[in-house]
């Protein structure tokens, strides 16, 4: 039995590890500025927590496999040294990975979430509502009109709750079903919720940040690349859930100022 | 912790309960099977209540795997059972969700806190100090009923109008605090399941007091704390854990209920519009409840797992014939564990807009908390080393719940950090990570439990053969399921999704549609589990006293344990619960208590 | 009681953050009542000290003298009064929220009266508690053979002392926050 138990766990320690290494269910590519770190950051967990998994697992099966009760007459043995080498190479082990994940992983996180905004970026406001999302930009005049959740109403396409006819400010406001950003440029998200708590995440930009209802929240990234996306809900928000989706539409910078005189257009 | 206080004399009777010194059982069939005072039968009270919870909670998730991978089929017969959320048998969206929430809310309250912590603990744990009974056996009897209510409170939402609750069994809040207005199931239903965890946290409350009360009070002569057996440990240290975390989610479900039906403001902020209505809530915070719900929601982890950490320290060494590597480094690292549980709570909100350089201070208790974990598992795997291991079934479950423990575990690396989680949150990688070390590895140690202590508390065994092909049938299976489900994560495929539509995800839909066949394969394996307990529990071979030459105290009595647990007796202990490998007169191991003290 | 603390530790952190959240968090003004209740509970508390000290001290002289029945003693009475003083004290606070109703101000009206009513409501509940656990020592002091019940004695009325300091802390953090 203790073979055959053995055996098995040697088995599907090689097949799932063998499937990260063949990568045969992988990442999408990046298009992201700071998709390359995260990226980095994940393949070196990937190896080593996957020396780890293997390590431990091939030593269970091989123990397993070794010392089974069938011989009556060999006497038992100690793990040489005791416990104390086990608690030495979790420590160090561990500990330096924790040291290095940790430094590493922080300049990171820090990069998306705790630098400030570029000077050049492009504010969006973006409101997430059962089932949908919009996207806010500011217009001409560079503001964005204030919100009135009680003059929300969705029938007339009044999704953000402006007031045109006494905010000046609102009435240039660009409303539109998709992020449309041009490429290369920062952009500076600023997140809120109309009912319940949402979640915007694009895999490709390797970014995801809950939108709470209450609060304004800041998120930032830069696109490297013209494609069309797809920013899908990870806060479970009710019955249409899975169907809660937007576009990301990164376009070149010619093709975006097009988009948004076009849009201008539109409001006159 | 490492306190060695002379243990009490005798022990003392029920306190509060003005309990006499009566050692025989009551004669009425109520008093006897029903309302009993006996923590064995309440122990095996739970642990019914744990299968019958277990079969709903897995019912509930081939529901959903099947609508995962046949999105458009109708499940035969559910056409006929709810035709208002499922017409024609196809599941919908919302009753996908409705599942998912009862699937969760039911397996990590009503299976895997009961079971491992509740069920056995109950039974085992006064044995294995020498006890007659619990501290307080009133409270203890109360603390059954009050789950058992709780859980009917539970299953009563499928049948109200809209049916249960769909916001998770994280039930965040402002979608769990509104009211019918975010969906369908939010209304009565998600009101009794607020009602049902507040009263489940009464119950457990309860239990974890009289646990710690009878772990410290009544100790038979010579059970020093030393002396405890692993598995006591892990449920002494568990009640204090769940005393603390039960008493910060009562509070948080009151004042959810109250943001419901009383229209208070506690997790509602102003300005919200849903379904096109102003809410008149004002001033309240949605991550006020994330706060309070992950206080005791990562603990719970460990109220699920420490149990079973436990139970493997305690069954391995007696199936391995030698004494676990460490022991005292064992206990530290459970003491470790269950602090640092305390500490880490932020790692599930790294993206809920909290102060982002708190992510970072969360993050590192996360990525410590790891080095108790890693050494424990090192000590089982040293433990190993050098062996005669007999691989019953019970010690099969043991070295199956090191190699899931260690598969769940290492994934946890990858979501202690930020960066990584702004990728891997709310994806099927977190859906493998906690399935895999808080779902399977817990119900691994179940299983060893089970096998090690079923002719104790039925005084028969449970069929060996049997055991072993559904040990080896369900480690392939929950690798089967889990595993893919780290591949699903790294695509990016999200969970909580009935179904991926468009193109987004289509590519996984051949992984799904392995992990589905993979799930109803190891559900069905599970069958055999259950003829097996169903069948040993009256025909099985008759068990001895200990089966296994085990050293702690329930081996010193008969199986099943009499009324007062040692027949009148108080059992005098001489030896530490670790000795095997040392000839004595029982062979090559000593018995904790060696012979029994007459009664006194 | 660890259990209890930690509730009410729970959701006093609960306050802060509710508090630091809210724009709209409106003083309240207690009613006066709480001080005279206040006040009741701690002179509940001195008189179930009292009890204890003279009920055991009645049972260490008649398990010297006369063993067989356990006298009760002026102690009893002293229970009696103590549990008056608790039945007092839940009516008080009944009488501070019909106060508060009558002003207009319920459980909903603004986040300091959501937390003033949920405070003293489950504070009310664990004294209620408290009140039939001293009913059920009474019961047990009465009903004592020659086994007077030291252990409930201490258990109840330690009990007691805590539901007074909880309420005292209680009363500060209203004070101090609504």
């Amino acid at each position: 039995m203790g073979k055959l138990f053995a055996a098995i766990v040697a088995v599907i320690t090689l097949i799932s590890a063998g499937i990260f290494i063949a990568r045969i269910w992988w990442l999408p590519p990046d298009i992201s500025v700071l998709g390359v770190g995260i990226d980095h950051q994940l393949v070196e967990t990937l190896i080593a927590s996957g020396v780890l998994f293997v390590l431990a697992q091939l030593a269970l099966a091989a123990f397993a496999w070794q010392y089974g009760a069938g011989d009556a007459t060999r006497p038992i043995k100690i793990f040489p040294g005791g416990a104390t080498p086990m608690v030495v190479l979790a420590v160090l082990l561990v500990g330096a990975e924790v040291l290095v994940l940790t430094f590493v992983g922080s300049r990171v996180w820090a990069g998306i979430f705790l630098s400030p905004p570029a000077a050049n970026a492009l504010h969006v406001d973006v409101q997430a509502e059962q089932f949908a999302y919009y996207f806010r930009y500011a217009g001409k005049d560079g503001k964005f009109g204030t919100l009135h959740p009680d003059m929300i109403d969705d029938a007339n396409g009044n999704f953000f709750g402006l007031d045109p006819a006494n905010d000046t400010t609102a009435r240039d406001d660009i409303v539109s079903a998709s992020l449309v950003v041009p490429v290369g440029q920062p952009v500076l998200l600023t997140l809120h919720a109309k009912d319940v708590g949402h979640a915007f995440y694009v895999p490709d930009l390797r970014i995801q940040q809950d939108f709470v209802p209450g609060l304004d929240i800041p998120l930032q990234f830069t696109a490297t690349q013209v494609a069309k996306k797809e920013i899908v809900c990870t806060q479970l928000c009710g019955l249409g859930h899975f169907n809660m989706r937007a576009y990301l539409e990164v376009k070149p910078q010619a093709q975006f100022a097009e988009w948004l005189a076009d849009q201008e257009a539109q409001l006159e | 912790m490492a306190e060695t206080s002379e243990a009490p004399v005798t022990p003392h009777s029920d306190v509060l309960a003005g309990h006499g010194h009566a050692h025989l059982p009551p004669t009425g069939f109520l008093r006897k099977h029903v309302f009993s005072l006996d923590h064995k039968v309440i122990g095996k009270q739970y642990l019914d209540l744990a299968l019958v919870a277990v079969l709903t909670g897995m019912v509930l998730s081939w529901l959903m795997r099947f609508h995962l991978a046949y999105p458009a089929a109708a499940v035969p017969g559910l056409g006929k059972i709810a035709p208002g959320v499922a017409a024609g048998g196809i599941i919908t969206p919302e009753l996908y969700l409705q599942l998912m929430t009862m699937h969760g809310t039911i397996m990590v309250f009503f299976v895997l806190t009961t079971a491992p912590f509740a069920g056995f603990g109950n039974f085992i744990l006064p044995i294995q100090v020498g006890a007659e009974d619990m501290a307080f056996p009133r409270f203890n009897m109360m603390s059954f009923w009050v789950t058992l209510v709780a859980f009917l409170v539970l299953l009563a939402s499928f049948f109200v109008h809209e049916g249960p609750a769909l916001s998770g069994w994280t039930a965040y809040a402002p979608l769990s605090a509104i009211g019918k207005a975010a969906g369908p199931g939010q209304g009565t239903g998600q009101t009794l399941w607020a009602l049902s965890i507040a009263i489940f946290c009464v119950g457990q409350l309860l239990g974890s007091l009289n646990f710690i009360a009878t772990t410290l009070d009544l100790r038979t002569r010579g059970m020093t704390l030393m002396r405890m057996p692993f598995s006591t440990w892990a449920w002494f240290i568990t009640s204090i854990i769940g005393l603390i975390a039960f008493s910060v989610l009562l509070p948080a479900c009151i004042l959810l209920i109250l943001d419901r039906v009383a229209g208070t403001s506690f997790f509602v902020p102003a300005g919200l519009v849903v379904s096109d209505q102003l809410q008149p809530h004002s001033g309240g915070s949605p991550l006020l409840w994330q706060h309070l719900f992950w206080f005791f929601g990562h603990p719970e982890v460990y109220i699920a797992i420490l149990p079973g950490i436990g139970i493997i320290s305690h069954v391995l060494p007696a199936f391995a014939r030698k004494p676990l590597l460490g022991p005292k480094v064992v206990l530290s690292c459970m003491g470790a564990i269950a602090f640092l549980s305390y500490t880490v709570w932020g790692h599930h909100m790294f993206l809920s807009g909290m102060n982002p350089l708190s992510a970072t201070l969360f993050s590192v208790p996360t990525l410590i908390i790891t080095i108790p974990a890693t050494i424990v598992v090192l000590l089982w795997i040293g433990t190993l080393y050098g062996s005669r291991m007999r691989f019953t079934t019970a010690g099969l479950f043991c070295l199956g719940f090191v190699s899931v423990f260690v598969s769940g575990g290492i994934s946890g690396f990858f979501l202690a950090q930020p960066s990584i989680d702004t990728y891997l949150h709310g994806t099927y990688f977190v859906v493998g990570h906690f399935h895999f070390v808080m779902g399977v590895a817990a119900m691994f140690g179940i299983f060893a439990g089970m096998f090690f202590w079923f002719p104790k508390m039925y005084g028969r065994m449970l069929n060996e053969t049997l055991g072993k092909i559904h040990f080896i049938l369900t480690l392939i299976g929950v690798y089967a399921i889990f595993m893919p489900m780290h591949y699903l994560g790294l695509a990016g495929n999200v969970r909580r999704y009935s179904t991926f539509t468009d193109e987004y995800m289509k590519s996984s839909l051949p992984l799904h549609r392995f992990i589905t066949y993979a799930a109803l394969f190891t559900g069905a394996v599970q069958l055999i589990f259950l003829f097996n307990v169903f069948w040993s529990r009256f025909r099985g071979a008759r068990a001895t006293a200990n089966p296994w030459d085990a050293t702690s105290l329930e081996w010193s009595t008969s199986s099943p344990p009499p009324f007062d647990n040692f027949g009148g007796q108080h059992p005098v202990v001489v030896n530490g619960p670790n000795e095997y490998g040392t000839a004595g007169p029982a062979g090559d191991h000593l018995m904790q208590a060696p012979a029994l003290a007459p009664g006194g | 009681m660890a259990a209890s603390a930690m509730i009410f530790a729970a959701l006093t952190s609960a306050l802060m953050v509710r508090k630091g959240a809210a724009a709209d968090w409106r003083h309240i003004a207690l009613p006066p009542i709480l001080y005279f209740n206040t006040v009741i509970l701690v002179a509940s508390s001195a008189t179930a000290a009292l009890a204890r000290r003279r009920l055991l001290a009645t049972w260490i002289v008649a398990a010297d003298s006369r063993p067989g029945t356990v006298p009760a003693g002026t102690g009893l009475t002293w229970l009696y009064v103590t549990l008056g003083l608790g039945v007092l004290f839940v009516a008080g606070q009944l009488a501070a929220w019909r106060e508060l109703a009558a002003q207009g101000v319920f459980l909903a009206s603004n986040p300091s009266s959501s937390f003033f009513y949920v405070f003293t409501a489950l504070h009310g509940l664990h004294l209620v508690g408290g009140v039939i656990a001293l009913g059920y020592l009474i019961w047990r002091v009465r009903t004592a053979g020659d086994d007077p019940p030291e252990q409930a004695l201490g258990a109840a009325t330690l009990y007691w002392h805590f539901l007074d300091v909880l309420w005292l802390y209680l009363l500060l953090v209203l004070i101090l926050r609504l």
